[in-house]
């Protein structure tokens, strides 16, 4: 807030004095250390920070921050967070969120945060379970999963959360992962650094209830072949030796080849800036689930005025063309007669 | 007929008079009554509205149900109803005689439409006869007046065309009402031209329509003479008329500037609240912020949000959105945020009758949430009386930090009666102190912000806005211990917190005034007890009740959690205790519960508002039971 030169934080200075009670092994873990690790890093005053939160295991998030914190209640946190962020816009507002609240019993105001395009750094922390609740499925949980509440196996086609996002024209959208903490410290960086709504999906293993969930995908051994690194400017590529690659076919859309079966110069380029959203759309396709080679990083980033900004452009002009409102003048504003 | 012209016609004066314009809901009467009404205000009487319209933005044409009628009382003296029962009927249609009829005084006056009253139109309205030849109408005094004709032939001559002109036959009736109640007529014409000042053409129609029926009134022999009724003598002044909606966002724009913190309305549309979002978003140069958001959770969400940060949080809303919202209420209490919900009250349960009035929701607004959570809860009692109770609404929530329900209704968000500004350096000044410095000293020595910290008078907890250097804290909606705002599971903590929660809001009754009772004070054998819109019926009934010989006395209540605190003292004081309600019979409940009195409900559900008499009829009754 004010003009003085940002003081030098640690790690340690943005942690609460509170106690951090996720179940031992908890993927959370790593998520806030990164967080921790990364604020110092931005450049802004924790009390300028706030942490907004839903209900959920994520949800506890603000209680271990040094920040000013809100635990609001289920999938609300994208509404509470947009009426401070537009009273606000000086402040750094952080949504944190599971894939439950954000897209199950929140999803309208998910979806309603990133189209407005409010200034909010949204984490969505995606297990594809409901933690809390003690493991029932959840939004994002593959067809056919036996939880206590499907033990037939689940019916319901789960949702794709950077589709989703990309879908409800999301100008920046990110996809990271809950093993790697230079890949989680730069995609939130990035979010942070974007100018209105930004989600990221961050995959991140319940190790109670839905434990290697991303193993196939995001273990040591498994990372070079099943992650695919989205980098603004460079052409597509993974696997050993980045023999892999990613095309975009006249008639099947995105598809992972092998580089030397196309040649290099075949290869998709990676464009977060592209204004049209289906290229990012195609790959947030690529993989039906964490089966299969998964991108990761930034799909989208695109400039649009942001919503704040707009609302506060909206009343400068009115206070410029009509003058700071006067009470008297507004009672008066109607038909007026005298009575002595 | 006699042959007489229209000077020697003197006009009959009259201390007042109910009209009831009624037509389709495409024919303009709500227009048409709004501008009658404006020009009795300027003229200076004493006057209330009552709108009365479909849900259906325009049901199919010519039926009961697409009839949109608007009633006007004005008086030369002071009044507090739109009035019982109309003298004078304005019917455009046979399904708005139809509709209308049975609301009006014996003897009444009723202008029709003549050329309305077709075979197929009659059909439609459901009759099987003309109610003007079959005796039914027998008992009024029936004007036929051919409008569209007159008014198609005084406007095609400017080359409107036949079904445009036709659109101008409100503006006939305007006309010709406006001779009979000597209307001072250049407001009018003045008023046209401004408000159709984008299509001259339309503005030049309504005006020679308007202008053709004041002259039809003046020189057909059709009416003897015109009526006069002369100002109200008010107290001194600079008046505006005004509806309760408009009344509660300017409240709320006044109590933004008393507080010296910006306005944020989160809402979502729903009838027949949505005028305060379309009122609040017209005044962006009062700093206000408005949120259409994109549910009712989402309106009140981001409200809280924004209080959070410093703002005057408000979400408007009526009975459907107050059902959605209350899990957010709940948050409010236990994070004891300030904010404003505000219900305009209409028919339900469900969706009910959108666009009519009721009083059901003083319960769910006092009990509708899980746990214990209690919230201060107000009503207006009048359209202008919105002005002061959003005022009001704000202080107890600013300065007890809690969520506070302000109940309207559909009869005060629409109806309109003058009101005298208020001295705005008189307001209250609503503003709070925010905590800047640590207000705590832990076990080590260091101080610290704990959120929990209470104020020992009042049980306000210690508000510290983000952005406040060295204060970081957090707050949640789970339970918290006393103090430092830390979670907390402790029993005995979470007892003392519930107690804590409802001590506050209990408090709060320390600042209210002592409901006033007027009337027989001393010696009544009945006394009424009111809440919210009815106050104007009752006041009627009981100064009725009261002039027939009865011992009445009156009190009406606008805080309605906490009660004033000689709330109990006055029930015990009288013998007998009604509680007229547009529900059935909810305060009456809640008195009888809290003092153990013998308060006996007087209940009405139709979706319109007690009429003087009824209540009067009900103070009558109640006075024979022993």
């Amino acid at each position: 807030m004010s003009e003085t030169t940002i003081p030098v934080t640690t790690r340690k200075d943005w942690a609460s004095d509170q106690e951090v009670r996720w179940c031992p092994g908890c993927g959370d873990y790593s998520i806030l250390a990164a967080v921790q690790l990364l604020m110092p890093e931005l450049g802004i005053r924790r009390e300028d920070t706030v942490f907004v939160s839903g209900i959920g295991c994520a949800a506890r998030f603000p209680y271990y921050m040094n920040t000013y914190g809100m635990h609001t209640i289920h999938g609300r946190a994208p509404a509470i967070a947009t009426g401070l962020a537009l009273a606000r816009p000086d402040l750094h507002v952080f949504v944190v969120s599971g894939d439950g609240d954000a897209l199950s019993i929140g999803g309208n105001h998910l979806i309603h945060a990133l189209r407005r395009n409010v200034n909010l750094t949204i984490l969505l922390f995606n297990n594809q379970i409901y933690g809390l609740t003690k493991g029932q499925y959840s939004p994002t949980s593959e067809v056919g999963k036996v939880t206590k509440s499907t033990p037939f196996g689940s019916l319901d086609q789960p949702f794709n959360p950077v589709s989703v996002a990309i879908g409800a024209e999301a100008t920046f959208v990110a996809r990271t992962h809950d093993m790697d903490r230079r890949h989680m410290m730069e995609t939130i960086r990035r979010a942070y650094e974007h100018r209105g709504a930004s989600l990221v999906e961050i995959y991140q293993n319940c190790n109670v209830f839905n434990d290697g969930a991303f193993e196939q995908i995001t273990g040591k051994a498994n990372r070079e072949s099943m992650l695919i690194p989205l980098r603004h400017g460079e052409p597509i590529r993974f696997g050993p030796d980045g023999s892999k690659g990613v095309v975009i076919d006249a008639q099947r859309g995105a598809q992972i080849v092998d580089v030397a079966d196309v040649g290099e110069d075949a290869l998709l380029v990676h464009d977060e800036t592209r204004e049209d959203p289906s290229v990012a759309f195609m790959l947030s396709r690529l993989a039906r689930g964490p089966f299969e080679p998964t991108p990761i990083g930034v799909f989208r980033d695109v400039v649009r005025p942001d919503y704040g900004t707009a609302v506060d452009q909206q009343i400068a002009a009115a206070q410029e063309q009509r003058g700071p409102g006067d009470l008297r003048e507004l009672l008066r504003s109607g038909a007026t007669w005298e009575v002595a | 007929m006699s042959k007489t012209t229209h000077r020697s016609r003197a006009p009959e004066v009259v201390d007042r008079v109910i009209i009831r314009f009624a037509g389709d809901s495409g024919d303009g009467m709500q227009l048409t009554g709004d501008r009658f009404t404006a020009s009795s205000a300027l003229y200076g009487n004493d006057l209330a509205t009552l709108p009365d319209f479909p849900a259906e933005i325009r049901a199919p044409a010519g039926t009961v149900a697409g009839v949109s009628a608007f009633q006007v009382h004005i008086s030369d003296h002071d009044i507090t109803t739109p009035g019982d029962e109309p003298n004078v009927l304005v019917a455009m249609n046979p399904a708005a005689l139809r509709s209308q009829v049975g609301r009006l005084a014996q003897g009444a006056t009723i202008i029709l439409n003549s050329d309305a009253f077709d075979e197929r139109s009659l059909a439609k309205a459901g009759y099987d006869s003309d109610p003007r030849t079959d005796g039914s109408l027998d008992g009024f005094t029936v004007y036929e007046v051919p409008m569209t004709s007159l008014t198609k032939a005084a406007v095609t001559p400017l080359g409107v065309k036949p079904r445009d002109a036709e659109r101008s036959k409100n503006f006939f009736a305007l006309g010709l009402l406006s001779w009979m109640y000597t209307r001072p007529v250049d407001a009018t014409l003045e008023w046209i031209q401004r408000r159709f000042v984008s299509n001259p053409k339309v503005a030049e129609a309504n005006t020679v329509a308007f202008k053709a029926g004041h002259a039809f009134g003046e020189t057909a022999e059709l009416f003897d003479h015109p009526f006069e009724v002369k100002p109200a003598t008010l107290p001194p002044g600079t008046y505006t008329n005004i509806n309760g909606n408009t009344a509660l966002a300017w409240g709320l724009i006044a109590a933004s500037q008393l507080a010296d913190m910006p306005l944020f309305l989160g809402s979502y549309p729903i009838t027949p609240a949505s005028d305060i979002l379309h009122e609040l978003s017209r005044h962006k140069n009062f700093g206000v912020r408005t949120l259409q958001a994109e549910d009712e959770i989402a309106g009140i969400g981001a409200a809280l949000g924004a209080a959070y940060g410093g703002h005057l949080g408000v979400t408007t809303t009526s009975g459907p959105g107050m059902a959605l919202k209350s899990e957010t209420m709940g948050l409010a209490v236990n994070l004891e945020l300030p904010l404003i919900i505000i219900d305009i009250q209409r028919g339900g349960p469900s969706t009910g009758l959108p666009t009519k009035t009721e009083q059901a929701d003083l319960l769910m607004s006092l009990y509708g949430r899980h746990g214990e959570a209690p919230l201060p809860v107000l009503a207006a009692r009048s359209p202008s009386h919105c002005f002061e109770a959003a005022i009001e609404a704000a202080r107890i929530a600013l300065r007890w930090r809690t969520p506070v329900v302000l109940l309207s209704d559909g009869y005060l968000a629409n109806g309109t009666e003058p009101w005298r500004l208020p001295d705005v350096d008189a307001l209250p000044d609503l503003r709070v102190e925010f905590a800047t410095e640590p207000n705590h000293v832990n076990e080590d020595g260091e101080a610290v912000f704990w959120p929990y910290v209470r104020d020992p008078e009042t049980l306000a907890r210690d508000w510290a806005l983000p952005g406040t250097p060295g204060l970081m804290h957090r707050i949640g909606g789970l339970e918290k211990e006393d103090g430092s705002g830390n979670v907390s599971y402790d029993p005995a903590n979470h007892e003392r917190m519930v107690q804590l929660r409802a001590e506050k809001v209990a408090r709060i009754a320390s600042s209210i005034p002592p409901v006033e009772v007027v009337g027989d004070v001393d010696d009544a054998d009945l006394l009424v007890v009111s809440w919210g819109s009815t106050w104007g019926a009752v006041d009627g009934a009981v100064s009725r009740a009261r002039r027939g010989g009865h011992k009445v006395a009156y009190a009406h209540l606008v805080h309605l959690n906490p009660f004033p605190p000689n709330l109990g003292e006055v029930l015990k004081r009288y013998p007998r205790v009604i509680v007229p309600e547009l529900n059935l019979g909810q305060l009456a409940h809640e008195l009888r519960s809290r003092f153990l009195v013998d308060a006996k409900p007087v209940s009405k559900v139709r979706g319109l508002p007690f009429t003087a008499a009824e209540l009067e009829q009900a103070i009558i009754d109640h006075l024979k039971d022993s």
